[in-house]
């Protein structure tokens, strides 16, 4: 397990790159969706959905970044961690966009309207904007220049993201109410892990 | 000791041999016309209808396609996916099926399904259909006016409300296992809802028999409401004389009002009734009063608060 704990750079940057190509399927199967005109009666709504999916989907594995370096004692997977935050972030601004330019066709008085009076935007929607201070700071150079606990203090904004996001997907849902749940569980899973950890070192 | 001799036949009781094969023919024939009198001319899924009068009731705006009104369906008997009904729809037994017409009426009756295909002239009437989920479509349904059937039951002083429901049967839909809303689908109309002659009786769209998806054998489609006041795959009609409750205001009755009119000016918590997406455009258009029907139907509701009955 030495090999696994220590991963060589060559075989890291090998994971990276099958990680990014990977991460990119979701929204080539949606150009490709759109190109073949199989994305079903209503595809406005389809891009949404399946990008909003995907916002969450990476927000949650990147928040499990830690826990499971913490469980397997190897460490790599904090490297791993800054694509993941990057791909959540592109699949986010993809969610907001079909929103203000497929949904909305930029009609900026519906928009107001709805992140005043429909919770779920009301909620979503400064999740979305906590993404992006998170995104400009990601690089090397950044981090240098707020020094590591400033960053990593801006960085614990991922949270109430995670958490925004997750109530977004509860609330907007009209009934069945199963993958909202799913997604809440394991938030609250990778947040427990966390809080556990930080009352064992506390005391 | 005499010889036994066969007595002979008298020619009056030989039957001639064209009239024994006649009779032969014609029991052949009785025998079969009988056999096809006990199975009924059923039509299915997919059979075009005959004799479809054009309705007054049209409006000229651009059809949403076949696919489209098929494939897209809300329908949560089948799962709360779009895409559900089409695909799991494919089990429900739309023969033998029966409507059970009763309460304060004054002919309760259990119809057949074919019978009620054949009460009144079928017609063609091309509808909005507006879902709260802000979509919309434009639907040639294939039906009569709800009004015939209920004319021919006679309700009574009674009967202030109709309550509709939907068939029970998790065996064949397989939305049913889960509780998302409670079985059976219910839903209801205040009587003069009911009888106006926009509300129609559909078995049918785009020409042919009703597809599963869509509600067969029989669902109600009421243009100037949300779609999912529409009952489909109805198995009874019940007069009643307090309000119904439906199952959507059971499930959220801060948020499915009884009424469930179209109304631009009052939103949905999750939806903005403003604007609408028709299924096939890009931009969104203007929702329309009572979805284009406030001519027809404004004055049911004269006098009440729309913001108050939703």
């Amino acid at each position: 397990m030495a090999t696994l704990k220590n991963l060589p750079n060559k075989t890291l940057a090998g994971v990276k790159a099958a990680l990014f190509v990977l991460g990119l399927i979701p929204v080539f199967k949606l150009a490709y969706g759109a190109y073949a005109d199989s994305l079903g009666a209503n595809p406005i709504e389809k891009i949404t959905h399946v990008t909003g999916y995907w916002t969450l989907t990476f927000l949650l594995i990147t928040l499990s970044a830690t826990p499971l370096r913490r469980l397997t004692d190897w460490s790599w997977w904090i490297r791993l961690r800054r694509m993941l935050g990057l791909f959540a972030f592109f699949y986010g601004c993809l969610h907001f966009l079909a929103y203000l330019v497929l949904d909305q066709f930029f009609d900026w008085d519906s928009i107001a309207k709805d992140i005043l009076k429909r919770p779920y935007i009301t909620v979503g929607f400064p999740a979305f904007l906590l993404m992006i201070p998170l995104a400009i700071t990601s690089s090397d150079a950044m981090m240098r220049r707020l020094g590591g606990k400033r960053w990593r203090l801006l960085h614990k904004l991922v949270y109430p993201c995670a958490i925004g996001g997750v109530v977004h997907y509860w609330w907007l849902v009209k009934k069945d109410l199963t993958n909202p749940i799913a997604f809440a569980v394991l938030l609250a899973l990778l947040l427990s892990v966390r809080a556990g950890h930080w009352l064992v070192n506390a005391h | 000791m005499k010889p036994y001799k066969v007595p002979p036949i008298k020619s009056s009781e030989i039957t001639p041999k064209e009239l024994f094969d006649a009779r032969r023919k014609f029991m052949q024939m009785a025998g079969g016309a009988g056999l096809a009198a006990l199975l009924p001319a059923a039509v299915w899924a997919g059979d075009k209808l005959p004799d479809i009068k054009r309705s007054a009731y049209n409006v000229a705006e651009a059809l949403t396609p076949f696919k489209d009104v098929t494939q897209y369906n809300n329908f949560y008997e089948f799962g709360t996916g779009k895409d559900d009904p089409a695909a799991k729809a494919g089990r429900l037994k739309t023969r033998p099926w029966t409507v059970t017409v009763d309460g304060a009426v004054n002919k309760p009756k259990v119809f057949d399904i074919d019978e009620l295909l054949k009460l009144a002239p079928l017609e063609e009437r091309i509808y909005r259909l507006r879902c709260v989920e802000a979509w919309s479509m434009v639907v040639p349904w294939v039906g009569f006016s709800l009004a015939e059937l209920i004319k021919r039951v006679e309700p009574t002083g009674n009967a202030k409300f109709v309550e509709l429901v939907s068939l029970h049967d998790p065996a064949q839909m397989p939305g049913q296992k889960s509780a998302v809303l409670e079985w059976p689908y219910r839903e209801g109309l205040r009587i003069d809802e009911a009888m106006h002659p926009l509300t129609l009786l559909t078995v049918g769209l785009y020409g042919e028999v009703l597809p599963n998806q869509n509600g067969a054998p029989i669902r109600i489609v009421v243009p100037w409401k949300y779609g999912f006041k529409s009952a489909k795959s109805i198995v009874g009609i019940r007069f009643v004389e307090k309000q119904p409750v439906s199952s959507w205001m059971k499930a959220g009755p801060a948020e499915y009002g009884f009424y469930a009119n179209v109304n631009p000016d009052v939103d949905h918590p999750r939806w903005s009734q403003a604007k609408e997406r028709r299924i096939g455009e890009f931009l969104k258009r203007k929702t329309l009063m009572f979805n284009g029907y406030a001519d027809q139907v404004g004055q049911l509701y004269a006098g009440m608060d729309l913001q108050a009955n939703f």
